[in-house]
């Protein structure tokens, strides 16, 4: 239970906020930098493995599918620590009082400490973005009176909430209920040589996404442009238009950088390409952004649809999935064979 | 995406918030940029959002009419529904179900009011009312 000895000798450097895109790559990114080892939001995400996608017709949120970009909740922090051999420490909590009481004293010792909440009690976020998600990450890195200082990197300041708001989203229940989870790395990151670790992601990536499973990957995609194809203008269109308003959600609201993780994915593989020298990568992130520019042609498409400014053509949105599905395939076979 | 193309033309429902969006500068260079938000977005959030409130205004009528309690109305408000509100209380969706009747509702014991109000994060009182 007591904090590693090398990690309290270390100066207490003042903690820096960084923007991000997503909370968990954000959150890893910002933790491992405070404690000496750089690290973009990119290279978090992509050492990670995280690129994903999945069809998940049996779970359901608000009766409509569950729909993801990107590997489940805690696979970056968990994929993450293995690539880079660190040993982080995963605190759970029966009652919000000891959870409490442990975050605080961790704050004394002047650590920064990753928690994962709901996003519906947290009141800094925009009323209208407070949907029941349990799953969100965000650093907590210092105490002033009643109210904790929190870096979550969706923000692009610090900002500040109170004890009592903060319990309530630690402590939320449900779906993924967080149970006051916090996390921290045990020992600094040792200094390592990222150019073979990114190589492997990005050959384990190419495989997840290429996995013979119907639901997910490209065949993922490729299920999910069937579905759409067999919705029918002018019959329960209102429902079907809920469907497709919730796959653009999931795709572009907070969270994904764009074109559901793809552009944040391609600035990896960029950063990849510089650090291994190998020209390929270049040419795969450009390839990938054209796929995130195609997904983003896909979501306005949609969007027109569901405000009824472009009659509801379902048949053309699945043909364009059926596009971006064909797309994928053919970039992550060629970095599923990356030497 | 370039630069260039992140939309700024800005979101309601992001409430000033600014997004992170990675995109690529002139040079092909991806940097993160802050996006104002997008009509794309507005858009289905607020087609989520809406769908929301058309059930709480619903559960809200049913309520005046005497034709339910004022339950199901806090849970839409609140942005949840039947599955997610049994998992919140422990309680079978079946037996919250029965406490969507009003007279049922009405002879609820203190401790059972306390669950609903603290995983709907009301005061008991607050839960009879439809305000």
């Amino acid at each position: 239970m007591n904090a590693a000895p090398d990690l309290n000798t270390s100066p207490r450097n003042e903690f820096q906020h960084r923007h991000a895109a997503h909370c968990e790559s954000g959150v890893m990114a910002n933790l491992l930098s405070h404690h000496g080892l750089a690290l973009s939001e990119a290279m978090a995400f992509g050492l990670a493995s995280a690129l994903a996608f999945a069809y998940i017709p049996f779970v359901k949120l608000g009766g409509l599918p569950l729909i993801a970009y990107r590997m489940p909740p805690k696979a970056i922090i968990k994929g993450l620590s293995k690539r880079l051999g660190l040993r982080m420490r995963f605190e759970t909590f029966r009652s919000p009082a000891a959870g409490q009481a442990r975050l605080d004293a961790l704050l004394a010792q002047g650590r920064p400490v990753g928690l994962q909440t709901s996003v519906f009690w947290l009141p800094y976020f925009p009323e209208d973005m407070r949907f029941h998600f349990n799953a969100h990450n965000l650093l907590v890195y210092g105490k002033d009176g009643g109210a904790y200082r929190i870096s979550d990197p969706v923000f692009e300041t610090p900002v500040s909430c109170a004890a009592a708001d903060l319990q309530k989203a630690r402590f939320a229940k449900g779906a993924l209920a967080p149970k006051g989870l916090l996390y921290f790395p045990e020992r600094p990151p040792a200094t390592v040589d990222l150019a073979p670790l990114a190589l492997n992601a990005i050959r384990r990536n190419a495989k997840a996404m290429l996995a013979p499973f119907p639901l997910v990957g490209c065949k993922g995609i490729a299920y999910m442009a069937k579905r759409i194809a067999q919705l029918k203008a002018g019959e329960h269109e209102a429902e079907s238009l809920r469907f497709i308003g919730h796959v653009v959600r999931m795709q572009e609201e907070i969270g994904t950088g764009g074109a559901g993780f793809r552009f944040l994915y391609a600035s990896f593989l960029q950063e990849a390409a510089e650090l291994t020298g190998r020209a390929e990568l270049s040419v795969a992130s450009r390839e990938l952004t054209a796929i995130g520019d195609h997904w983003r042609e896909f979501a306005l498409a949609a969007a027109l649809m569901v405000r009824g400014r472009k009659p509801f053509a379902p048949a053309a949105l699945a043909e364009s999935l059926k596009g971006i599905a064909e797309a994928e395939r053919g970039l992550f076979g060629g970095l599923a064979k990356l030497a | 995406m370039r630069i260039e193309d992140v939309p700024q033309e800005g979101n309601d429902t992001l409430g000033g918030l600014r997004k992170a969006q990675y995109a690529v500068d002139e040079n092909g260079q991806y940097r993160l940029v802050t996006s104002a938000g997008w009509e794309v977005e507005q858009t289905v959030t607020r087609q989520a959002l809406d769908h929301l409130e058309h059930l709480a205004a619903e559960a809200r009528d049913r309520a005046l009419r005497g034709e339910a309690s004022p339950l199901e109305y806090h849970m839409y408000r609140r942005r949840m529904d039947l599955a997610l509100l049994a998992q919140t209380t422990g309680l079978f969706q079946w037996r919250i179900r029965r406490h969507f009747d009003a007279r049922r509702f009405a002879g609820l014991g203190p401790a059972l009011l306390e669950r609903y109000a603290e995983a709907l994060g009301l005061n008991p009182a607050e839960l009879s009312r439809l305000d």
